[in-house]
């Protein structure tokens, strides 16, 4: 069992509220940098610790603490993205529900460290429930002197808010994110500017996963080097994995990356192998817009290599034969899956989800639905399968933001590996549109 | 200053302007289309992806390449940097791509469309657009919504460029339009109907790209290449309008006025709707002339004919024109137009 470096305390009885949090050892961080550390230093430490950002995407997160603009005389920001909403990924919710004060305590020492006077937690409209557990912690928080003015008689101040979107997808990309949070219609901005230079009320701002931010205590704490001994080369520390699908036992799993694939998914003390005995067809592994992986690339890479989970092991092969460690959104598909029912169903999220700013993602993504749907039912041709392709390059880079690659990948990479089961579709429509009719053939490797 | 290579063609423009501006500095063939960005709108730009060029190189000191094609209408010029457009054969294929995702969802019912003749996107499809389609489905529809007394939102046409948003949000002090719902179901919206009454609304009409949003003194009653432009003015006496405008006369009548455009439809000075609206009679005007045309334009086929109400126009012309058109007089179309 490997370490458990954010979630050791989770199921202590009564851990999300402030006296078991402190008891257990919570708000040490804060003590450490606010009393004994320059916020440089804390900055410094999370370079060490070579912790990436936990989102998605992946950027070193103490190299965008370093971008950060830091004008004489102008207010600075962080931001906590706690806007998830990836189809698989409820890593984030978890976290907040039963460690609130880990969050707080994470906000609190990185806000510190960036010279942050007030920071905003932006959390995902739907999850009103887990945005007053969060206030009722900021609350105790304020009580016991660790936000408000003079934390700690050190001088230093940090309000915390917390602030519910709408319930938008697109309000999870870090710009859309910054709009709404101003009150406006969320729509991805432009780039550059990058926030770290004009993000939050057009000051310079840092945006950060929750886990992202959650791991700064831990790093603090233990000190940069330290963390960085987990892991393997550039995939240092713990990831949260949440796995749903076809599993024994899904849920979410805090794991030392490096943990090969194989034994994610088959080991007891993870998954426990496929259920009801049946044969893993394919995986998501990093929540639904990375590329679907069949069973023979996500365990082994293309040169025969264990696949490791880690950043760089997911995405060896690139997008031919890789994928993308993303978000930690693992769904694993057992034999009975329909890659093409599944393939429609994610595209179906994002052409709900597109903000409908920039043509290629506003018009792609409703035209890759509508032909997926009807490959889906017996109604799709020898060319559409073409089309798809074709329309989900004619998205991918065009756009202003990333949901227009989240949506074509998937597209590009289903038919990449499962191109017979789509043809299959087309050639037998009667027999593919039952309910519940799969393809059994091979996936395609290379 | 900044140097740039554009196209093969070194130009010079002012730290800070837009590859796009400094594309129109050259001018000719080589300029981007641009079917969102609006010069004189702040904010605007970035969303159509019609301008997407390739950055060869950033610039001299950092002469890497940019890793994806980039918005050419807002991102700014560094000196030393090469961008790519007509050159480039990646660049040609997204625009392809791109006029292709504007038209899935078009009506395409251009021959009853009054914007025909001068649409942006009419434009945009035959110089970069393949005349087969690949979409099946049933395309987006919307029910036609007037947006003020004098103005209709055909919705079905839009291709959300938000240039009207902008228009509405700057030159007015209460916005009170904006674009509703989200992807390909969003629209532009008044939330209430017919709530547009403010004195510069009408402008919304000249912004608009295509016919989404039409003036309605002017729908249906003539092919705009059947009219013919003539700037004007008057002594306008609302705040902030300068009364300079073109008239669109179909003989002696004037149809329809407008801002005057620049050669990429750009509005430079905006006009109130008093001069938009309510006056279409010769006599409320000075006239200037004949509005320039591009040779390339439609309408710029139409020869001119005279508006004579005004007796000071005629003592104005050059003889030249007069003797002109006495021996060569305009084409009437089958004693229609008499």
């Amino acid at each position: 069992m490997g370490r458990k470096l954010l979630t050791e305390h989770i199921n202590v009885e009564g851990i999300n509220t402030f006296e078991v949090y402190r008891k257990h050892g919570g708000y040490r961080s804060v003590e450490k940098a606010l009393k004994t550390m320059t916020p440089d230093e804390v900055v410094e430490e999370v370079k060490k610790s070579g912790l990436r950002g936990r989102g998605g995407a992946g950027f070193p997160a103490g190299m965008k603490w370093s971008f950060l603009a830091k004008p004489e005389g102008v207010p600075r920001y962080l931001v906590c993205n706690a806007d998830e909403s990836e189809p698989g990924t409820f890593k984030d919710r978890q976290l907040m529900t039963k460690l609130p004060h880990l969050l707080i305590e994470g906000m609190i020492t990185g806000s510190y460290a960036l010279g942050a006077r007030t920071s905003y937690i932006y959390i995902r409209g739907e999850l009103l429930y887990v945005l007053r557990i969060l206030e009722k912690a900021i609350a105790e928080a304020y009580a016991a002197g660790f936000l408000g003015e003079n934390i700690l008689g050190s001088g230093y101040s940090l309000d915390l808010h917390v602030h519910p979107g709408g319930g938008a997808y697109i309000c999870g990309e870090e710009t859309a994110l910054l709009e709404s949070l101003e009150g406006k219609r969320g729509n991805p901005r432009n780039k550059p500017p990058f926030p770290a230079v004009q993000g939050l009320y057009a000051r310079p701002t840092v945006v950060n996963n929750v886990e992202t931010i959650a791991a700064v205590p831990v790093i603090v704490n233990e000190g940069g080097d330290e963390y960085a001994k987990i892991g393997i080369g550039k995939s240092t520390g713990t990831k949260l994995i949440s796995a749903c699908g076809h599993l024994n036992k899904p849920g979410i799993y805090e794991i030392e990356l490096g943990l090969p694939v194989e034994e994610f998914i088959y080991s007891d003390e993870y998954c426990g192998g496929i259920w009801k005995g049946r044969d893993l067809k394919a995986v998501v592994a990093g929540g639904s817009s990375v590329p679907i992986l069949p069973k023979e690339l996500i365990l082994k890479t293309a040169a025969g290599e264990n696949r490791l989970m880690t950043y760089e092991s997911l995405s060896d092969g690139g997008f031919v034969t890789g994928t993308m460690l993303g978000s930690g959104g693992f769904i694993a598909m057992d034999e009975t899956t329909c890659i093409v029912k599944n393939t429609w169903n994610f595209s179906r999220f994002y052409h709900h989800e597109s903000c409908g700013q920039c043509s290629p993602c506003r018009e792609g993504t409703g035209w890759m639905e509508k032909v997926l749907h009807r490959l889906e039912h017996g109604h799709g041709s020898m060319h559409d399968i073409d089309l798809l392709v074709s329309v989900a390059k004619q998205i991918e880079g065009n756009t202003i933001c990333p949901l227009g690659e989240a949506a074509a990948w998937p597209v590009a990479a289903a038919v990449r590996h499962f191109r017979h089961e789509f043809e299959w579709h087309v050639t037998n429509p009667k027999e593919a549109s039952a309910p519940g009719a799969v393809y059994r053939g091979a996936a395609v490797l290379a | 200053m900044a140097k740039i290579t554009f196209d093969g063609i070194e130009v010079e423009v002012p730290d800070g302007t837009t590859i796009l501006n400094a594309a129109r500095q050259i001018g000719g063939g080589i300029v981007p289309p641009a079917m969102c960005y609006y010069t004189p709108l702040k904010g605007s730009g970035g969303k159509c992806r019609a301008c997407l060029v390739k950055v060869s190189a950033g610039s001299a000191k950092d002469p890497r390449p940019m890793p994806k094609l980039v918005a050419s209408c807002i991102t700014t010029v560094q000196d030393g940097m090469v961008v790519e457009n007509t050159i480039n054969q990646q660049v040609m294929d997204v625009r392809k791509g791109i006029v292709e995702m504007l038209l899935i969802n078009h009506p395409l019912d251009c021959p009853v469309c009054d914007q025909a003749g001068e649409c942006s996107l009419q434009d945009f499809a035959f110089e970069h657009g393949v005349s087969t389609t690949r979409y099946e489905e049933e395309r987006r529809t919307f029910e036609k919504i007037d947006i003020g007394p004098l103005i209709q939102l055909h919705m079905t046409r839009c291709i959300l460029c938000y240039r009207c948003v902008y228009t509405a949000d700057q030159l007015t002090p209460e916005r009170v339009h904006g674009v509703l719902g989200r992807g390909d179901a969003s629209e532009i919206g008044t939330y209430i109907e017919n709530i547009i009454d403010n004195e510069f609304s009408g402008n919304v009409i000249d912004v608009c790209p295509v016919g989404a949003l039409t003036d309605k003194t002017f729908r249906f009653k003539q092919r705009v290449w059947f009219t013919k432009p003539v700037d004007a003015h008057r002594d306008c006496t609302t705040d902030k309008c300068n009364g300079r405008v073109t008239l669109w006369y179909k003989g002696k009548d004037v149809l329809r006025v407008t801002a005057r455009k620049d050669a990429y439809g750009e509005v430079k000075e905006w006009i109130c709707n008093t001069c938009r609206f309510d006056k279409k009679e010769t006599s409320d005007w000075v006239l200037e002339g004949p509005a320039h045309i591009s040779r390339a334009s439609v309408i710029a086929q139409n020869h001119y004919e005279l508006p004579v109400v005004n007796p000071q126009v005629i003592q104005d012309l050059p003889e030249s024109t007069t003797r002109e058109l006495e021996r060569n007089p305009p084409l009437r179309l089958g004693g229609l137009n008499n």
